[in-house]
């Protein structure tokens, strides 16, 4: 028989006992949707995790370290040179970290806590350094409100959100969503604000001693005025190490005022040039493990979360795979359905078998046309099943949402039904279907025309 | 590729048996039957019931396989064939009808008779002018939509005949065809099987166990007791009842509108 006549022939038969077919259909549909409702809330709980940690720069960021600034208080574990002899982190190792293939770029970590006054208020706070990269690098700076700095060294500032609402006094309240930014923007942006900090000169003539990486500088206190022109909704727990911050300024207007570093150990460098560490962005995930290794050999120590996200990851593919499983029961028991319904519908039609033989049918065409009705289950199963899943998944999502609200939390998209979900589960569900049909249609196909042309 | 001009050799059983074991006995329904039929004949198998001769109408269906001996059709060996050139035989070289009809239930009269079109994987389009042929030749053409159990016992059989003669079969299997119909509704379906045998010189090999039906229509009568062939006559009278029948339309005059069930 051609396709067509076996789906025709198929569809009709499975018109004729609508009743026992529907409620078998609908055995497929809450199974798939079980699976489709179990997967949707591991890939949509796993996109919220990854979009956490991604936003937080854990996939591509190396943090370089000097090793030198280890050896008073570390024993070295490690292999590579004994700290003393380790490279300084100046400009020149920062340039050739930049060399290593897969990296975008390697920037300082400047972050110091200072007063910054607005409205003649003063709030102590963390103000970190910002590289004029970031700007197209921008998930770290996505939701930013007003601009970004206009140039590399632009006399600007961009405030964290919460820093924000403590400039204009206030509290912020747990739970609030991203609208009011744009309130909080209103009376900042334009303004301006003055921070304090102390500048590093170094006085080579002044040096007492005479030694070579001691204390040569003198500290002035300066003023610097700041233009807002921008808010963030970053999160400032996140671990992107700038990030920490809640005042954020272009890295180069950062460098340029020389500010004294708030940690001691710093004072240990031999210039002003030298820095405590380095921010090495990778461009792509996978390089992370290569380029840890290169700054390992270059004599600098390097860090990466790379370990913690192949475990988180580890850790979906665990709970994807037991929620699969669940998921799957409820598919197996209605495979099982199938099975009886396709059984009982060949004692049924029995003598019609028996007919279409005697008239011409062969054992494939018997053995096809049941193939084809428990095939036709399974696809109008799979389709109601994943419309089913997907409504059980929204309505989770919607609950969920409503009872972090009470906590107040941020509402989030806890579940997710991607494409190849949506594919996939029709796809599945026809192939158990498929699998359930095996055994009716190679019984139907075996049966003796003439005991079943006997058969009343 | 067969031979099957006028007086060739259309079926030829050697010594064929069928036996199976019921319970303890073994049965044998047929027990080394020799038949020739030449192409064109028109044969009846009597008998009482159980007598083998539906069993050997099976064996030459293809629907059974003797347990030994051998059916050759045209040609062919059943014996030998496979289950899915056997199919391929029944679908493309007998056309059976039975007692009961056997349509099926579910589906209109055109759409049991393009059944077997769709296994012989006819385009849709060729197969629903050649059922509405099919039909229209048997009488049927007004009632294409309507399914068996809406017709009369008479009706059905002649729908059977349709679908058995689409995919023109070199020969027609009956078994009791008469079996359940009223002897007026009987004696136009064998008119029409008498027709079918006559204008296109197709072989027909009929069970029945009313002797008067055999000798009206059937040139030959293959008398069966316990499996074995006890007597082989040719009836003269079908002979000289086909020349006085014989009309210009024999089409027209077998069928007329069925009776209302």
């Amino acid at each position: 028989m051609k396709f067509y006549d076996v789906t025709d022939l198929a569809f009709r038969n499975l018109r004729e006992s609508i009743f026992r077919n529907s409620l078998t259909t609908i055995g497929i549909s809450v199974g798939v949707a079980s699976l489709v409702a179990m997967l949707s809330l591991g890939i949509g709980l796993q996109q919220l995790a990854s979009r956490r940690l991604e936003k937080s720069g854990l996939f591509d960021t190396v943090m370089a370290t000097s090793r030198r600034d280890l050896r008073n208080f570390r024993e070295q574990r490690e292999d590579g040179p004994p700290p003393a002899e380790s490279p300084s982190l100046d400009e020149s190792a920062r340039k050739k970290i930049e060399q290593i293939p897969g990296v975008v770029e390697a920037y300082p970590d400047i972050r110091f806590v200072t007063d910054v006054r607005f409205d003649s208020k003063p709030h102590l706070t963390m103000v970190a350094g910002v590289p004029f990269s970031a700007r197209n690098n921008n998930d770290a700076f996505e939701g930013v409100q007003g601009r970004f700095f206009s140039s590399e060294a632009a006399p600007e500032v961009i405030l964290q959100k919460s820093f924000a609402e403590e400039l204009l006094g206030m509290t912020p309240k747990p739970g609030t969503d991203n609208a009011n930014i744009a309130e909080l923007a209103k009376p900042l942006l334009g303004k301006e604000l003055t921070i304090r900090y102390a500048e590093r000169t170094s006085s080579p003539s002044s040096s007492p001693a005479g030694q070579s990486d001691g204390a040569a500088y003198s500290v002035v206190s300066h003023e610097q005025t700041l233009k807002i022109v921008g808010l963030t909704d970053l999160d400032p727990d996140s671990m992107r190490g700038t990030t920490r911050a809640r005042v954020f300024l272009p890295l180069a207007l950062v460098q340029n005022l020389h500010i004294m570093p708030s940690s001691l150990r710093d004072t240990s460098a031999s210039d002003s040039l030298s820095y405590s560490s380095l921010s090495v962005r990778v461009a792509n995930p996978n390089q992370v493990p290569a380029v840890e290794d290169a700054i390992k050999k270059m004599g600098f120590g390097a860090f990466s979360l790379v370990d913690a996200t192949r475990s988180m990851r580890q850790f979906f593919a665990v709970l994807d795979g037991f929620l699969a499983i669940f998921g799957s029961l409820a598919l197996a028991v209605a495979s099982i359905g199938i099975v009886n319904t396709l059984v009982m519908a060949i004692l049924e039609r029995r003598r019609e078998i028996g007919i279409m033989k005697a008239i011409g049918a062969s054992d494939a065409d018997v053995r096809g046309l049941f193939f084809a009705e428990a095939g036709a289950m399974g696809l109008v199963g799979g389709a109601f099943g994943v419309t089913l899943g997907w409504l059980i998944g929204r309505l989770i999502n919607f609950g969920t949402n409503i009872y972090l609200e009470r906590q107040h939390f941020p509402p989030a998209q806890i579940w997710s039904v991607p494409l190849w979900l949506v594919l996939g589960a029709i796809a599945f569900s026809i192939a158990v279907s498929l699998l359930s049909g095996l055994y009716p249609a190679a019984r139907a196909a075996r049966l003796d025309p003439v005991q079943a042309l006997r058969y009343e | 590729m067969e031979i099957s001009g006028p007086g060739s050799l259309a079926v030829r059983t050697e010594n064929v048996c069928r036996h199976y074991q019921m319970g303890e006995a073994l049965v044998r329904a047929v027990d080394g039957i020799s038949i020739d039929i030449r192409a064109g004949e028109f044969v009846a198998l009597l008998g009482a019931s159980g007598s083998g001769k539906s069993s050997l109408l099976n064996l030459v269906a293809g629907l059974d396989r003797p347990t030994s001996g051998a059916v050759i059709v045209h040609g062919n060996n059943l014996a030998v064939l496979s289950r899915e050139q056997l199919a391929k035989y029944r679908l493309h070289t007998v056309g059976m009808v039975f007692q009961s009809f056997n349509l099926i239930p579910s589906m209109s009269l055109l759409e049991n008779v393009e059944l077997p079109l769709r296994f012989a994987e006819i385009d849709r389009s060729e197969r629903s002018s050649l059922a509405r042929r099919s039909l229209e030749r048997v009488g049927l053409s007004g009632r294409l939509a309507h399914r068996p159990m809406e017709l009369s016992g008479g009706e059905q059989q002649r729908a059977s005949l349709a679908r058995a003669l689409i995919n023109r079969p070199k020969l027609l299997l009956a078994d009791e065809p008469t079996g359940n119909l009223d002897s007026r509704t009987g004696t136009e379906i064998m008119e029409l099987i008498r027709s079918f045998n006559q204008s296109l010189n197709m072989t027909v090999l009929m069970v029945t166990h009313e002797q008067a039906l055999a000798e009206k229509y059937a040139g030959r009568m293959l008398q069966l007791a316990d499996g074995k062939l006890i007597d082989d006559v040719s009836s003269r009278d079908a002979r000289t009842d086909d020349a006085t029948n014989m009309s210009s339309e024999p089409m027209k005059a077998s069928t007329p509108r069925g009776e209302a069930p």
